[in-house]
Protein backbone atom coordinates (compact mmCIF):
# COMPACT_ATOMS: atom_id res chain seq x y z
CA UNK A 1 0.00 0.00 0.00
CA UNK A 2 1.47 3.25 -0.83
CA UNK A 3 2.07 5.89 2.25
CA UNK A 4 -0.83 7.67 3.56
CA UNK A 5 -2.52 11.00 2.01
CA UNK A 6 -0.89 13.26 4.34
CA UNK A 7 -2.01 16.55 5.68
CA UNK A 8 1.51 18.27 4.57
CA UNK A 9 0.57 17.18 0.88
CA UNK A 10 -0.66 20.80 -0.29
CA UNK A 11 0.88 24.04 -2.02
CA UNK A 12 -1.52 26.28 -0.41
CA UNK A 13 -0.09 29.00 2.03
CA UNK A 14 -3.38 29.00 3.99
CA UNK A 15 -3.25 24.89 4.65
CA UNK A 16 0.47 25.12 5.77
CA UNK A 17 -0.44 28.23 8.06
CA UNK A 18 -3.24 25.90 9.22
CA UNK A 19 -1.17 22.87 10.24
CA UNK A 20 1.69 24.72 11.56
CA UNK A 21 -0.91 26.53 13.85
CA UNK A 22 -1.95 22.84 14.40
CA UNK A 23 1.49 22.20 15.61
CA UNK A 24 1.76 25.09 17.93
CA UNK A 25 -1.25 24.43 19.86
CA UNK A 26 -0.76 20.94 20.24
CA UNK A 27 3.11 21.89 21.43
CA UNK A 28 1.22 24.29 23.90
CA UNK A 29 -0.93 22.23 25.07
CA UNK A 30 1.53 19.71 26.51
CA UNK A 31 3.26 22.09 28.14
CA UNK A 32 -0.35 22.74 29.46
CA UNK A 33 -0.99 19.46 30.21
CA UNK A 34 2.30 18.42 31.94
CA UNK A 35 1.27 21.89 34.17
CA UNK A 36 -1.47 20.46 35.04
CA UNK A 37 -0.38 17.13 36.10
CA UNK A 38 2.46 19.05 38.23
CA UNK A 39 -0.77 20.84 39.72
CA UNK A 40 -2.70 17.85 40.60
CA UNK A 41 0.75 16.86 41.89
CA UNK A 42 1.15 19.90 44.74
CA UNK A 43 -2.46 21.08 44.70
CA UNK A 44 -4.95 18.35 44.03
CA UNK A 45 -8.14 20.77 45.66
CA UNK A 46 -7.66 23.00 42.41
CA UNK A 47 -9.61 20.18 40.44
CA UNK A 48 -11.97 19.11 43.29
CA UNK A 49 -14.95 21.07 41.16
CA UNK A 50 -14.22 20.24 37.73
CA UNK A 51 -13.90 16.36 38.68
CA UNK A 52 -16.57 16.14 40.57
CA UNK A 53 -19.03 17.84 38.15
CA UNK A 54 -17.62 14.86 35.86
CA UNK A 55 -18.36 12.58 38.25
CA UNK A 56 -21.73 13.31 38.77
CA UNK A 57 -22.57 13.29 35.09
CA UNK A 58 -21.32 9.89 34.25
CA UNK A 59 -22.47 8.01 37.74
CA UNK A 60 -25.78 8.15 35.81
CA UNK A 61 -24.38 5.69 33.30
CA UNK A 62 -22.79 3.80 35.50
CA UNK A 63 -25.62 3.26 38.02
CA UNK A 64 -28.64 2.41 35.08
CA UNK A 65 -26.91 -0.42 33.54
CA UNK A 66 -25.61 -1.91 36.75
CA UNK A 67 -28.44 -3.99 37.58
CA UNK A 68 -28.09 -6.02 34.67
CA UNK A 69 -24.70 -7.16 35.09
CA UNK A 70 -25.00 -7.89 38.32
CA UNK A 71 -28.12 -10.39 36.86
CA UNK A 72 -25.91 -11.43 34.34
CA UNK A 73 -22.99 -12.32 36.11
CA UNK A 74 -24.40 -14.45 38.85
CA UNK A 75 -25.89 -16.47 36.25
CA UNK A 76 -23.43 -19.16 35.62
CA UNK A 77 -22.82 -19.05 39.49
CA UNK A 78 -26.63 -20.34 40.36
CA UNK A 79 -26.32 -22.79 38.27
CA UNK A 80 -23.19 -24.59 39.66
CA UNK A 81 -25.04 -24.02 43.11
CA UNK A 82 -28.01 -25.99 41.68
CA UNK A 83 -25.90 -29.22 41.12
CA UNK A 84 -23.63 -28.87 44.12
CA UNK A 85 -26.84 -28.25 46.60
CA UNK A 86 -26.82 -31.83 48.64
CA UNK A 87 -23.30 -32.06 49.60
CA UNK A 88 -23.22 -27.95 49.78
CA UNK A 89 -26.71 -28.41 52.24
CA UNK A 90 -24.74 -30.76 54.69
CA UNK A 91 -21.61 -28.36 55.01
CA UNK A 92 -23.35 -25.43 55.76
CA UNK A 93 -25.72 -27.03 58.04
CA UNK A 94 -22.39 -27.97 60.39
CA UNK A 95 -21.13 -24.45 59.55
CA UNK A 96 -24.03 -23.06 61.27
CA UNK A 97 -23.60 -25.21 64.25
CA UNK A 98 -20.42 -23.71 64.53
CA UNK A 99 -20.87 -20.54 64.18
CA UNK A 100 -24.08 -20.57 66.68
CA UNK A 101 -21.37 -21.73 69.10
CA UNK A 102 -19.01 -19.04 68.14
CA UNK A 103 -21.83 -16.60 68.52
CA UNK A 104 -22.87 -17.44 71.84
CA UNK A 105 -19.16 -17.02 73.04
CA UNK A 106 -19.06 -13.79 71.23
CA UNK A 107 -21.73 -12.27 72.92
CA UNK A 108 -20.91 -13.15 76.21
CA UNK A 109 -17.47 -11.75 75.20
CA UNK A 110 -18.80 -8.40 74.10
CA UNK A 111 -21.15 -8.06 77.47
CA UNK A 112 -17.69 -8.47 79.20
CA UNK A 113 -15.77 -6.69 77.55
CA UNK A 114 -18.81 -3.27 77.60
CA UNK A 115 -18.78 -4.53 81.27
CA UNK A 116 -14.71 -3.64 81.66
CA UNK A 117 -14.66 -0.54 79.23
CA UNK A 118 -17.21 0.85 81.57
CA UNK A 119 -14.97 0.09 84.71
CA UNK A 120 -12.42 1.60 83.13
CA UNK A 121 -14.18 4.85 82.12
CA UNK A 122 -12.63 4.12 78.43
CA UNK A 123 -14.46 6.72 76.08
CA UNK A 124 -14.82 5.03 72.65
CA UNK A 125 -15.63 6.46 69.61
CA UNK A 126 -18.33 4.51 68.19
CA UNK A 127 -20.13 7.15 65.85
CA UNK A 128 -23.34 6.81 63.50
CA UNK A 129 -22.39 6.18 59.32
CA UNK A 130 -22.81 9.25 57.74
CA UNK A 131 -24.95 7.46 54.98
CA UNK A 132 -25.19 4.10 53.52
CA UNK A 133 -25.22 4.20 49.78
CA UNK A 134 -24.55 2.35 46.34
CA UNK A 135 -21.64 1.10 44.97
CA UNK A 136 -22.13 1.95 42.10
CA UNK A 137 -19.00 0.87 39.55
CA UNK A 138 -15.02 1.54 39.14
CA UNK A 139 -12.74 2.72 37.12
CA UNK A 140 -11.79 -0.66 35.12
CA UNK A 141 -8.81 0.44 32.61
CA UNK A 142 -6.66 2.88 34.65
CA UNK A 143 -3.99 2.33 36.78
CA UNK A 144 -5.36 3.91 39.63
CA UNK A 145 -8.17 1.74 41.88
CA UNK A 146 -11.30 3.63 42.00
CA UNK A 147 -15.05 2.99 42.78
CA UNK A 148 -17.98 5.33 42.72
CA UNK A 149 -20.50 5.69 44.55
CA UNK A 150 -23.69 6.76 44.49
CA UNK A 151 -23.75 9.27 47.41
CA UNK A 152 -22.04 13.05 47.23
CA UNK A 153 -21.99 16.18 49.04
CA UNK A 154 -25.42 16.64 49.19
CA UNK A 155 -25.40 13.82 51.51
CA UNK A 156 -22.69 15.06 53.58
CA UNK A 157 -19.99 12.84 52.23
CA UNK A 158 -16.32 14.53 52.06
CA UNK A 159 -12.94 13.78 50.93
CA UNK A 160 -11.30 11.53 53.57
CA UNK A 161 -13.90 10.08 54.82
CA UNK A 162 -13.49 6.02 55.55
CA UNK A 163 -15.74 3.87 53.51
CA UNK A 164 -16.96 0.81 55.26
CA UNK A 165 -19.08 -2.35 54.01
CA UNK A 166 -20.69 -5.35 56.19
CA UNK A 167 -17.36 -7.07 55.73
CA UNK A 168 -14.69 -4.74 56.35
CA UNK A 169 -12.68 -1.55 54.88
CA UNK A 170 -13.36 -0.47 51.47
CA UNK A 171 -11.17 2.40 51.29
CA UNK A 172 -11.63 6.39 51.64
CA UNK A 173 -13.20 8.84 49.47
CA UNK A 174 -10.76 10.90 46.98
CA UNK A 175 -13.30 13.00 45.74
CA UNK A 176 -17.37 14.55 45.85
CA UNK A 177 -19.65 15.36 42.96
CA UNK A 178 -22.83 16.76 44.45
CA UNK A 179 -24.37 13.43 43.76
CA UNK A 180 -21.61 11.18 43.38
CA UNK A 181 -18.48 10.44 45.25
CA UNK A 182 -15.12 8.26 43.87
CA UNK A 183 -13.58 5.80 46.67
CA UNK A 184 -9.51 5.20 46.52
CA UNK A 185 -9.95 1.53 47.57
CA UNK A 186 -7.40 -0.16 49.73
CA UNK A 187 -5.91 -1.91 47.03
CA UNK A 188 -5.08 1.17 45.01
CA UNK A 189 -1.08 2.09 44.68
CA UNK A 190 -1.58 4.88 46.85
CA UNK A 191 -3.52 3.87 49.72
CA UNK A 192 -1.94 3.21 53.09
CA UNK A 193 -3.84 1.91 56.39
CA UNK A 194 -2.46 1.25 59.87
CA UNK A 195 -3.12 -1.78 60.76
CA UNK A 196 -3.16 -4.37 63.82
CA UNK A 197 -2.55 -8.22 63.46
CA UNK A 198 -5.01 -9.71 65.40
CA UNK A 199 -3.44 -12.88 66.65
CA UNK A 200 -0.02 -10.60 67.69
CA UNK A 201 -1.51 -7.46 68.33
CA UNK A 202 1.55 -5.76 66.62
CA UNK A 203 1.46 -3.11 64.45
CA UNK A 204 1.76 -2.96 60.37
CA UNK A 205 1.12 -0.81 57.50
CA UNK A 206 -1.02 -1.75 54.75
CA UNK A 207 -0.28 -1.01 51.07
CA UNK A 208 -2.03 -1.47 48.61
CA UNK A 209 -0.50 -2.85 45.15
CA UNK A 210 -2.88 -1.76 42.29
CA UNK A 211 -3.37 -5.86 41.96
CA UNK A 212 -6.51 -6.65 44.06
CA UNK A 213 -4.12 -7.49 46.80
CA UNK A 214 -2.68 -5.32 49.94
CA UNK A 215 1.28 -5.50 50.74
CA UNK A 216 1.52 -5.13 54.72
CA UNK A 217 4.74 -4.44 55.85
CA UNK A 218 5.19 -5.23 60.07
CA UNK A 219 6.15 -1.86 61.88
CA UNK A 220 7.00 -3.76 65.03
CA UNK A 221 10.91 -4.40 65.73
CA UNK A 222 11.65 -8.14 66.21
CA UNK A 223 8.13 -8.78 66.06
CA UNK A 224 6.76 -12.39 65.79
CA UNK A 225 5.90 -11.65 62.52
CA UNK A 226 2.88 -12.78 59.85
CA UNK A 227 1.70 -16.08 59.53
CA UNK A 228 -0.68 -17.41 56.46
CA UNK A 229 -4.31 -16.64 57.57
CA UNK A 230 -3.68 -13.65 60.06
CA UNK A 231 -6.88 -11.71 60.58
CA UNK A 232 -5.68 -7.91 60.10
CA UNK A 233 -7.76 -5.15 61.74
CA UNK A 234 -7.22 -0.94 61.60
CA UNK A 235 -5.23 0.61 64.20
CA UNK A 236 -7.00 3.78 64.36
CA UNK A 237 -3.59 5.04 64.59
CA UNK A 238 -3.31 8.34 62.54
CA UNK A 239 -6.95 8.97 63.05
CA UNK A 240 -7.91 8.22 59.57
CA UNK A 241 -9.35 5.17 59.42
CA UNK A 242 -11.55 4.42 62.82
CA UNK A 243 -10.19 1.57 65.17
CA UNK A 244 -11.26 -2.42 65.13
CA UNK A 245 -12.67 -2.41 61.61
CA UNK A 246 -12.06 -5.97 60.10
CA UNK A 247 -9.54 -5.11 56.70
CA UNK A 248 -7.98 -8.47 55.32
CA UNK A 249 -6.79 -11.65 55.49
CA UNK A 250 -2.89 -12.50 55.34
CA UNK A 251 -2.44 -14.99 52.41
CA UNK A 252 1.11 -15.20 51.68
CA UNK A 253 4.18 -14.18 53.57
CA UNK A 254 7.91 -13.79 52.76
CA UNK A 255 10.17 -12.23 55.80
CA UNK A 256 8.86 -8.72 57.05
CA UNK A 257 6.23 -8.61 54.12
CA UNK A 258 3.40 -10.14 53.64
CA UNK A 259 0.67 -10.17 51.41
CA UNK A 260 -3.24 -9.94 52.26
CA UNK A 261 -6.54 -10.39 50.66
CA UNK A 262 -8.88 -7.35 51.96
CA UNK A 263 -12.08 -8.64 53.41
CA UNK A 264 -14.49 -6.35 51.56
CA UNK A 265 -14.43 -7.58 48.05
CA UNK A 266 -15.38 -4.16 46.03
CA UNK A 267 -16.54 -7.13 42.74
CA UNK A 268 -19.49 -8.02 45.22
CA UNK A 269 -20.48 -4.86 47.12
CA UNK A 270 -24.05 -3.88 46.89
CA UNK A 271 -24.13 -1.18 49.80
CA UNK A 272 -21.34 0.66 51.93
CA UNK A 273 -21.09 2.67 54.89
CA UNK A 274 -19.39 6.08 54.96
CA UNK A 275 -18.13 6.86 58.28
CA UNK A 276 -16.98 10.08 59.81
CA UNK A 277 -13.21 10.81 59.82
CA UNK A 278 -12.50 9.10 63.42
CA UNK A 279 -10.37 12.40 63.93
CA UNK A 280 -10.11 15.53 61.67
CA UNK A 281 -6.16 16.01 60.67
CA UNK A 282 -4.88 19.15 62.04
CA UNK A 283 -5.84 22.18 59.08
CA UNK A 284 -2.71 22.85 56.47
CA UNK A 285 -1.22 26.20 57.23
CA UNK A 286 -2.04 28.43 53.89
CA UNK A 287 1.63 29.16 52.27
CA UNK A 288 2.49 32.58 53.15
CA UNK A 289 1.22 35.49 50.41
CA UNK A 290 -1.08 32.91 48.67
CA UNK A 291 -5.26 32.89 48.79
CA UNK A 292 -6.96 29.64 49.23
CA UNK A 293 -10.14 29.30 48.97
CA UNK B 1 -7.29 8.66 -5.96
CA UNK B 2 -8.32 11.99 -6.74
CA UNK B 3 -12.13 11.30 -7.27
CA UNK B 4 -14.20 14.69 -8.00
CA UNK B 5 -17.39 14.52 -5.64
CA UNK B 6 -19.66 17.47 -5.69
CA UNK B 7 -20.84 19.33 -3.14
CA UNK B 8 -24.01 18.22 -3.57
CA UNK B 9 -23.54 14.89 -2.77
CA UNK B 10 -21.66 15.24 0.52
CA UNK B 11 -22.98 14.37 3.60
CA UNK B 12 -23.74 16.64 6.37
CA UNK B 13 -20.58 18.58 7.99
CA UNK B 14 -22.05 17.56 11.08
CA UNK B 15 -21.84 13.52 10.79
CA UNK B 16 -18.45 13.78 9.27
CA UNK B 17 -16.96 15.49 11.83
CA UNK B 18 -18.88 14.61 14.73
CA UNK B 19 -18.99 10.44 14.22
CA UNK B 20 -15.20 10.15 14.87
CA UNK B 21 -15.21 12.55 17.97
CA UNK B 22 -18.40 11.05 18.90
CA UNK B 23 -17.24 7.26 18.75
CA UNK B 24 -14.11 7.98 20.57
CA UNK B 25 -16.05 9.97 23.65
CA UNK B 26 -18.06 7.09 23.82
CA UNK B 27 -15.33 4.61 23.82
CA UNK B 28 -13.83 6.63 26.58
CA UNK B 29 -16.59 6.12 28.48
CA UNK B 30 -16.78 2.09 27.85
CA UNK B 31 -14.53 2.51 31.36
CA UNK B 32 -17.60 3.15 32.98
CA UNK B 33 -19.51 -0.30 32.62
CA UNK B 34 -20.72 -1.09 35.89
CA UNK B 35 -18.35 -3.62 37.20
CA UNK B 36 -16.15 -3.33 39.97
CA UNK B 37 -12.79 -4.42 40.16
CA UNK B 38 -9.76 -4.58 42.13
CA UNK B 39 -7.65 -4.75 39.02
CA UNK B 40 -7.35 -3.25 35.78
CA UNK B 41 -9.12 -5.13 33.29
CA UNK B 42 -10.15 -4.14 29.99
CA UNK B 43 -8.13 -1.92 28.04
CA UNK B 44 -8.30 1.88 27.45
CA UNK B 45 -11.16 1.66 24.57
CA UNK B 46 -10.81 5.52 24.48
CA UNK B 47 -7.02 5.62 23.03
CA UNK B 48 -7.86 2.58 20.73
CA UNK B 49 -10.59 4.48 19.17
CA UNK B 50 -8.81 7.46 18.57
CA UNK B 51 -5.64 5.86 17.17
CA UNK B 52 -7.82 4.13 14.94
CA UNK B 53 -9.20 7.18 13.30
CA UNK B 54 -6.11 8.99 13.27
CA UNK B 55 -4.27 5.76 11.29
CA UNK B 56 -6.87 5.48 9.39
CA UNK B 57 -7.93 8.78 8.09
CA UNK B 58 -4.36 11.02 8.53
CA UNK B 59 -6.12 13.99 7.52
CA UNK B 60 -8.98 14.17 9.45
CA UNK B 61 -8.12 15.52 12.71
CA UNK B 62 -5.67 18.53 13.06
CA UNK B 63 -2.44 17.97 15.33
CA UNK B 64 -4.01 19.41 18.77
CA UNK B 65 -7.77 17.24 18.52
CA UNK B 66 -6.01 15.08 21.11
CA UNK B 67 -5.80 17.42 23.67
CA UNK B 68 -10.12 17.85 24.18
CA UNK B 69 -10.43 14.15 23.60
CA UNK B 70 -7.37 13.46 25.95
CA UNK B 71 -8.68 16.12 28.77
CA UNK B 72 -12.45 14.43 28.17
CA UNK B 73 -10.85 10.82 28.75
CA UNK B 74 -9.03 12.20 32.13
CA UNK B 75 -12.28 13.31 33.55
CA UNK B 76 -14.51 10.45 32.47
CA UNK B 77 -11.98 8.27 33.89
CA UNK B 78 -10.88 9.93 37.39
CA UNK B 79 -7.37 10.18 36.62
CA UNK B 80 -5.21 13.03 37.04
CA UNK B 81 -5.97 15.78 34.79
CA UNK B 82 -3.72 16.56 31.71
CA UNK B 83 -2.64 12.48 31.81
CA UNK B 84 -4.10 11.14 28.47
CA UNK B 85 -3.90 14.89 27.44
CA UNK B 86 -0.44 14.78 27.14
CA UNK B 87 0.54 11.36 26.74
CA UNK B 88 -1.81 11.16 23.35
CA UNK B 89 -0.97 14.33 22.12
CA UNK B 90 2.50 13.23 22.15
CA UNK B 91 1.53 9.88 20.61
CA UNK B 92 -0.31 11.40 17.92
CA UNK B 93 2.40 13.80 17.02
CA UNK B 94 4.83 10.50 16.88
CA UNK B 95 2.47 9.43 14.53
CA UNK B 96 2.86 12.02 12.53
CA UNK B 97 6.39 11.80 12.13
CA UNK B 98 6.26 8.34 11.57
CA UNK B 99 3.84 9.82 8.54
CA UNK B 100 6.14 12.21 7.41
CA UNK B 101 8.52 9.19 6.08
CA UNK B 102 7.60 8.20 2.68
CA UNK B 103 6.94 4.97 3.05
CA UNK B 104 5.19 1.44 2.14
CA UNK B 105 2.52 1.04 4.77
CA UNK B 106 0.15 -2.26 5.53
CA UNK B 107 -1.77 -3.29 8.01
CA UNK B 108 0.68 -4.51 9.89
CA UNK B 109 3.01 -1.61 10.17
CA UNK B 110 -0.02 0.30 11.48
CA UNK B 111 -0.82 -2.57 13.94
CA UNK B 112 3.06 -2.00 15.01
CA UNK B 113 2.52 2.26 15.54
CA UNK B 114 -0.72 1.69 17.33
CA UNK B 115 1.23 -0.72 19.66
CA UNK B 116 3.95 1.25 20.51
CA UNK B 117 1.79 4.19 20.71
CA UNK B 118 -0.22 2.12 23.37
CA UNK B 119 2.51 0.43 25.37
CA UNK B 120 3.81 4.63 25.77
CA UNK B 121 0.41 5.72 26.97
CA UNK B 122 0.64 2.91 29.35
CA UNK B 123 3.49 3.18 30.76
CA UNK B 124 3.11 7.21 30.94
CA UNK B 125 -0.26 7.31 32.28
CA UNK B 126 1.54 4.46 35.65
CA UNK B 127 4.38 6.79 35.56
CA UNK B 128 2.05 9.93 36.27
CA UNK B 129 -0.02 8.50 38.59
CA UNK B 130 2.49 7.29 40.51
CA UNK B 131 4.04 10.77 40.49
CA UNK B 132 1.06 12.08 41.18
CA UNK B 133 -0.64 9.46 43.87
CA UNK B 134 2.05 7.41 44.60
CA UNK B 135 1.73 4.27 42.18
CA UNK B 136 1.86 0.58 43.06
CA UNK B 137 3.81 -2.05 41.07
CA UNK B 138 3.94 -2.40 37.33
CA UNK B 139 2.93 -5.59 36.62
CA UNK B 140 -0.80 -5.42 37.22
CA UNK B 141 -0.85 -3.44 33.49
CA UNK B 142 0.78 -5.81 31.62
CA UNK B 143 -2.51 -8.09 30.71
CA UNK B 144 -5.01 -4.81 29.93
CA UNK B 145 -1.61 -3.80 27.74
CA UNK B 146 -1.16 -6.85 26.28
CA UNK B 147 -5.31 -6.93 25.71
CA UNK B 148 -5.21 -3.44 24.57
CA UNK B 149 -2.56 -4.36 21.76
CA UNK B 150 -4.53 -7.37 20.88
CA UNK B 151 -7.69 -5.74 20.41
CA UNK B 152 -6.48 -3.19 17.81
CA UNK B 153 -7.29 -4.11 14.43
CA UNK B 154 -10.97 -4.92 15.80
CA UNK B 155 -10.83 -1.27 16.81
CA UNK B 156 -9.46 -0.53 13.62
CA UNK B 157 -12.09 -2.55 11.79
CA UNK B 158 -15.06 -0.63 13.71
CA UNK B 159 -13.55 2.27 12.70
CA UNK B 160 -13.19 1.38 9.63
CA UNK B 161 -17.09 0.26 9.43
CA UNK B 162 -18.31 3.68 11.08
CA UNK B 163 -16.21 5.77 8.37
CA UNK B 164 -17.70 4.28 5.22
CA UNK B 165 -21.30 4.93 7.03
CA UNK B 166 -19.60 7.92 7.72
CA UNK B 167 -18.69 8.82 3.89
CA UNK B 168 -22.15 7.03 2.32
CA UNK B 169 -24.86 8.94 0.74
Amino acid sequence: MAPPRHRNRGFSRRIQYGLFFGYVAAGAGVVVGLALILIARFDPPVFQGIRGLALDATAPITAATRPIVRGTSSVARDIGDYFNAASENGSLRKQLADARRDLIQARVLAFENARLKRTLKLVDGQTQPIVAARIIGSDLSGTRRFATLAAGSADGVAPGQPVRAADGLVGRIAEVGSHAARIVLLTDGGSAVPLRVVRTGEAALGEGRGDGALEVHSTTVGGVGFRRGDLLITSGVGGVYPPDLPVAVVTGTSGEIATARPLAEPAKLDFALVLPQAAAPPPVAPPAGRKRH
Amino acid sequence: MPIFVSDLEQPSALRLQALPITSTLIGSCVGLLPFVSTAPVIPPVGLLMALGWRLLRPELWAAWVALPLGLTDDLISGAPPGTAMTLWTIAFLGIDLVDSRPMWRDHWLDWWIAAVAILFCALGQWAIGAFVAGGGTLWPLIPPTILAILAFPPIARLCAALDRWRLAQ
